[in-house]
């Protein structure tokens, strides 16, 4: 029977939204105060939803110590307390929280045992959010 | 077709073993839910239904019908139980938040069927603020 886990993580990170190719005036026009070029930080809460069936031994999806090691390994040890821009990731890309998202489904994908990643969720404040499932919706 | 979604919240206790395994390998899987003396939750049922709201209330379904419904089929059967000993679809099945997700669709699925109109499309149990299961009536 298949089912979903999910589990939230908060990561602490700076970041600036400059985009290489647009002018001056047409970055701060487009991300106003997130151009800031001395950056600034947020606490972004990570929201990881695994998909699979419930093991019949365990009534688990996914082991909850596996889930948060590869949490940790792949996405909290590489970002949280980072400059996001410095990361290679972000070396072509704008580190906006879209891309965050996306950066955290791939580097998760295919890291949690039997159970599939279904959706990966950043919310970069309490009031807005981001979801990424892949690509497949 | 509208989803709406409401919460309730349970507080319950329970633990984590499989009884054909020895009490070793309970211990490595389940860690510390592995305690027979059991601990506890405060939990959030959050439940969705799908639907095309009526023409005349403009409701999906009444909210205050949905509140007795999951209190009913839910909360009067988990709240401020021990789920191990006193919930009969965990006398064999571990209490694990997926578990009672599915057991929770188990529970609403027949009555809100039976109301006609909105279809259950979503259980979701919080065992904690950070940790969650849900169940989508999925085989």
């Amino acid at each position: 029977m298949k089912a979903y886990f999910g589990r939230r993580y908060m990561l602490s990170a700076s970041h600036r939204l400059n985009a290489p190719s647009l002018s001056a005036e047409a970055n701060r026009a487009t991300y106003g105060k997130c151009n800031n070029p001395h950056g600034h930080g947020h606490n972004y809460v990570v929201e990881v939803l695994a998909a699979g069936e419930v093991d019949a031994e365990t009534g688990m999806v996914v082991n909850m110590a596996t889930l948060d090691e590869a949490v940790r390994a792949k996405v909290l040890e590489r970002f949280d307390h980072t400059n996001l821009n410095l990361d290679p990731f972000f070396e072509n890309q704008v580190p906006t929280t879209e891309n965050l998202c996306r950066a955290v489904f791939e580097l998760l994908d295919g890291s949690l045992g039997a159970a599939g990643l279904e959706r990966v969720r950043v919310e970069e404040t309490e009031n807005n959010f981001f979801e990424y499932s892949g690509g497949r919706d | 077709m509208i989803l709406l979604s409401r919460r309730a919240t349970f507080s319950a206790s329970h633990y984590y073993w499989n009884p054909s395994w020895s009490e070793e390998k309970n211990r490595e899987v389940f860690g510390r839910c592995s305690n027979r003396n059991g601990h506890g939750h405060n939990y959030t049922l959050e439940v969705t239904l799908g639907g095309e709201p009526d023409a005349v209330t403009g409701f999906v379904v009444d909210l205050k019908w949905l509140r007795d419904v999951m209190e009913r089929e839910v909360l009067d059967a988990w709240d401020h139980r021990n789920l191990n000993l006193e919930a009969p679809e965990f006398a064999t099945t571990i209490p694990t938040t997926e578990n009672l997700a599915i057991a929770a669709w188990r529970r609403l699925e027949p009555a809100v069927t039976a109301a006609g109109g909105a279809r259950l499309r979503r259980v979701r149990i919080y065992e904690t603020p950070e940790i969650f299961a849900e169940y989508r009536g999925e085989a």
